[in-house]
């Protein structure tokens, strides 16, 4: 019996060839290797940058910049410091993201469901929209927009007139811009009190129907609160609002809202590169609905539209979140081809810090930070409205 | 009564009634295509007149108004009321160096020879029935990088001694592994070989150690130790290669020195003087450069993303933590800082007197960029094939590399092609970023071709960017269709 045990007692093994030992070799051996690596790479710089008299360290972040940016959204002067000017062009790089992702996601599914019509000619011209820009670097389009289209255009003596008072030239887009007056403030507070009425109606009417089935609408009062409220308001106080229309003087218009055409030509272009990406999202999305599920809706007796809303939009949404956000992830990595065209985001205004400073070090260290920083909010954000969305099974 | 009882009963299949005419012919199908609704036409009609519109107006653009011949900007430039289209002109005169950059002329051929033998490699790849796809393979993936190496530069590099050996050392010890696992071979004569392979590499290790005199063999400069690694690693190689023949073995001599011959042609293919004038990166430009980057970048990032795929699904934690921070640190950054670090950052972290050329920082970029990329799409490959097929291989007793080289990899690989293709022509696009940081690559030469004064006229920038434009979409256009094709084909296999 005894010499049965030993016979399947565990037979023993070298060292090495016991995985547990052999991973944790690995596993050793490895961080070894990558922390000599590291040293090594550290050891170079700061020998390197030793020779070429560069201070390393974000001190420089407080010293004077001395460069003006074309589009100031926060206060900003040559004086400010280079941490002022980073922090001008991240707002940029977020106003430019925001707008792009707004006229992206649109446009993306306009011509995702085109691309699903049954008429011939949208689902054509949608299907080649998708096919010629999805196949174009963005920078090209960029640039096409830049130099080809708004470059060219008349200057502002000859600007071309475009309704309501705007008008389009070489440098960029003039609209009216809008004066609000202090007592506008009760206007802004009933939207927000209208959106918030809308939001407590929507749970109450919810609330109602879970407990007697009966449908109440929430659409035309939402819109009453969100809508006609600050109307009314607005006409109350006596339209606290002017207008400042763009003049044409001798050498350029004066007065209104400029929009540069570095902004127009990265918006216009990476809105339109990402939205033929959103399309093929959307469409494939709504195809992976089965077909059953249309079919069972309207077997329930709902309309066509109850069933797009309730049935099908809310599925087609399940698989459209996850792709969509890296495509807003993209979208907001690309807004770094400003550069190109020298509107003024977070890489165009660092590389212009790194050209006069030489704090290549710091300054790719602040580039990364923001990126990875935006990119993880915006998954964050993307992850909790999916989480709202995922499938709630009983 | 009885009449009455009866009714009327069919006896046969009363014939179809014709489809209503609204629904048949070319109106039928008009109508249910475009007219369905009220909206619909509302639609075709609004669509359609923009589609009239828009292409009228890009045919008088490109053809009608469009200006074909013309040494210079005059050509181009718009006379009294009349609205001059493409400059057309202008691409014909720029041709060359939207295609070779500033490649000298008289050494164009050699670029033409290296992209014909590209498509003449790879096109057979791609065709599913061509034959000889493993020789096909080798010869592209081993054989052409050197000779497209070489016939680029003009190759004439200076191999140090010290490499030499350590490619022979390499090749001995490969050759010594595939002659041990032959049958028919003198297992003596084989650990002679090893550890004569061994001893090379300590040899080596010592000369960059401890300082010895200088030998010159050919154009090859050896310091006295690497000289004796070199000939203690031919040695090596000549008992592998006996031990094939000893005491009357029939072992396969071949496969045993395909290693240190291939490393032979190596060296000779890049230390030799073929007569090819030397052409410095900073002189290739155009197409060339696209081509190049795009093709390093995927063949650099494939390799490395399959280990970062693997790393990540590791059950090691220090390994999987490594990947997983490796990949979505690149992923979480544009491209653009990337270049940046590599341009701005390489020199800082290399020693005194090591320099890379601007293309070379813009590849290793492009490389680490697109493997983080390359490990996601090889890590959905992985998590399609199902748990079977791992304990099925670990039930056969393959250990973890011979399991993932022979069961694993091969399917999550076919699976992902699709997604492969399509990260390259990510990276196909990407690559105009490089002309940001100074390379001139397609989009790069078209910029600055549109800034030469002898050429400013308020349609070339549109005429130039519209034809590289038109060059990227025939590309990727090109590779997504063949990644449609491919998937298509794949598919069938999934079902019964």
């Amino acid at each position: 019996m005894t010499a049965d045990i030993q016979s399947v007692s565990e037979p023993r093994v070298s060292l090495m060839r016991d995985p547990r030992t052999r991973g944790l070799i690995i596993q050793i051996v490895m961080i070894i290797a990558i922390l000599a690596f590291a040293a090594w790479l550290v050891n170079n710089t700061v020998r390197n940058l030793a020779q070429a008299n560069i201070a390393s360290g974000f001190g420089f972040l407080s010293t004077r910049a001395g460069f003006d940016i074309g589009q100031v959204p926060i206060d900003y002067t040559a004086n400010s410091s280079y941490g002022r000017a980073l922090l001008v062009g991240i707002t940029n790089t977020i106003i430019v993201a925001g707008a792009g992702i707004t006229l992206a996601t649109i446009v993306g599914f306009i011509i995702g469901i085109g691309r699903l019509s049954r008429n011939y000619l949208v689902r054509g011209l949608s299907t080649i929209y998708v096919e010629v820009f999805r196949n174009i670097p963005p920078l090209l389009v960029i640039l096409f927009w830049y130099f080809g289209v708004l470059a060219v255009l008349p200057l502002p003596r000859q600007a071309i007139e475009l309704p309501f008072g705007s008008y389009l030239s070489n440098r960029g887009l003039q609209t009216p811009a809008a004066l609000f007056e202090p007592s506008a403030l009760f206007t802004f507070l009933a939207i927000v009190a209208g959106i918030a009425g809308t939001l407590v109606l929507a749970r109450v009417n919810r609330r109602h129907q879970m407990r007697t089935g009966e449908q109440r609408s929430t659409l035309w009062p939402g819109l009453g609160l969100i809508v006609g409220l600050p109307l009314v308001i607005f006409a109350l106080s006596g339209f606290p609002v002017s207008f400042e229309y763009p003049e044409a003087t001798r050498f350029n218009l004066v007065g209104g809202w400029n929009v540069q055409p570095e902004f127009l030509a990265l918006f216009l272009a990476l809105s339109f590169y990402t939205a033929s990406f959103i399309a093929e999202i959307v469409r494939a999305g709504i195809l992976a609905v089965s077909w059953g599920q249309t079919e069972a809706a309207s077997a329930l007796g709902l309309t066509r539209s109850q069933a797009l809303r309730l049935v099908i939009v809310p599925q087609a949404f399940r698989v459209i979140i996850p792709p969509l956000t890296s495509q807003y992830l993209n979208l907001t990595k690309n807004t770094s081809l400003g550069l190109a065209v020298g509107y003024p985001e977070l890489v165009a205004v660092g590389s212009t810090v790194l050209n006069q400073t030489g704090q290549s070090v710091e300054v790719v260290a602040v580039w990364m930070v923001v990126y990875l920083g935006l990119s993880l909010a915006t998954s964050a954000f993307m992850n909790w409205f999916n989480a709202r969305m995922a499938l709630v099974e009983r | 009564m009885k009449e009455h009882m009866t009714a009327y009963v069919a006896s046969e299949q009363k014939p179809a009634l014709p489809p209503p005419p609204s629904e048949v012919g070319l109106w039928g199908i008009l109508r249910r295509n475009l007219f369905a609704t009220p909206f619909d036409s509302m639609l075709t009609v609004v669509l359609g007149l923009f589609s009239l519109w828009a292409a009228w107006n890009i045919f008088q653009w490109a053809f009608l108004s469009a200006v074909f011949s013309g040494e210079n900007r005059e050509a181009c430039l718009a006379q009294e009321g009349q609205a001059v289209g493409a400059c057309w002109a202008f691409v014909h005169a720029k041709f060359g160096q939207f295609v070779y950059g500033l490649y000298p002329v008289a050494e164009r051929w050699r670029v033409d020879v290296v992209i014909a033998l590209l498509v003449a490699l790879a096109l057979p790849l791609a065709i599913p029935a061509a034959p000889f796809k493993r020789l096909n393979a080798l010869a592209l993936l081993g054989a052409f990088p050197f000779v497209a190496l070489v016939l680029l530069t003009g190759g004439h590099f200076t191999v140090s001694g010290g490499w030499v050996a350590f490619l022979f050392a390499s090749a001995s010890l490969v050759a010594a592994a595939l002659a041990a696992g032959q049958v028919a071979v003198s297992q003596r004569l084989v650990r002679w070989a090893t550890w004569l392979a061994l001893a090379a590499f300590a040899v080596l290790v010592l000369s960059n150690l401890v300082s010895s005199g200088q030998v010159r063999i050919m154009v090859f400069r050896f310091s006295g130790l690497s000289l004796v690694a070199l000939l203690v690693a031919l040695a090596s190689v000549a008992a592998s290669a006996l031990s094939t023949r000893a005491g009357g073995g029939r072992g396969n001599l071949m496969a045993v020195l395909a290693a240190p011959l291939a490393v032979l042609a190596l060296i000779v293919l890049l230390a030799g003087d073929f007569g090819l004038q030397p052409v410095p990166t900073n002189l290739w430009g155009g197409l060339l450069v696209t081509l190049v980057v795009a093709l390093i970048g995927i063949a650099a990032s494939l390799p490395l993303g399959i280990l970062l795929a693997l790393g990540r699904r590791s059950h090691l934690p220090a390994v999987r933590l490594f990947s997983i921070i490796f990949i979505e640190f690149w992923r979480g950054v544009p491209l653009i800082t990337v270049l940046f670090m590599s341009a701005f950052m390489i020199p800082l972290f290399l020693p005194d007197g090591v320099t890379f050329n601007q293309l070379l920082r813009a590849l290793i970029g492009v490389a680490l960029f697109s493997a983080a990329y390359m490990a996601e799409v090889v890590r959905g490959g992985l998590q399609a094939i199902p748990k079977g097929q791992y304990e099925g291989a670990m039930a056969l007793g393959l250990g973890y590399w011979q399991m993932m080289r022979l069961v694993i990899m091969p399917q999550a690989l076919k699976l992902v092609i699709p997604g492969i293709v399509n990260t390259f022509i990510g990276l196909f696009k990407d690559t105009s970023l490089v002309y940001i940081i100074g390379l001139a690559d397609l989009l790069g030469t078209v910029r600055r071709g549109f800034s030469d004064p002898n050429w400013i006229t308020p349609t070339t920038a549109a005429t130039g960017l519209v034809f590289a434009a038109f060059v990227y979409w025939l590309f990727c256009f090109g590779m997504s269709r063949y990644s449609i094709y491919t998937e298509r084909r794949l598919h069938t296999g999934h079902e019964r």
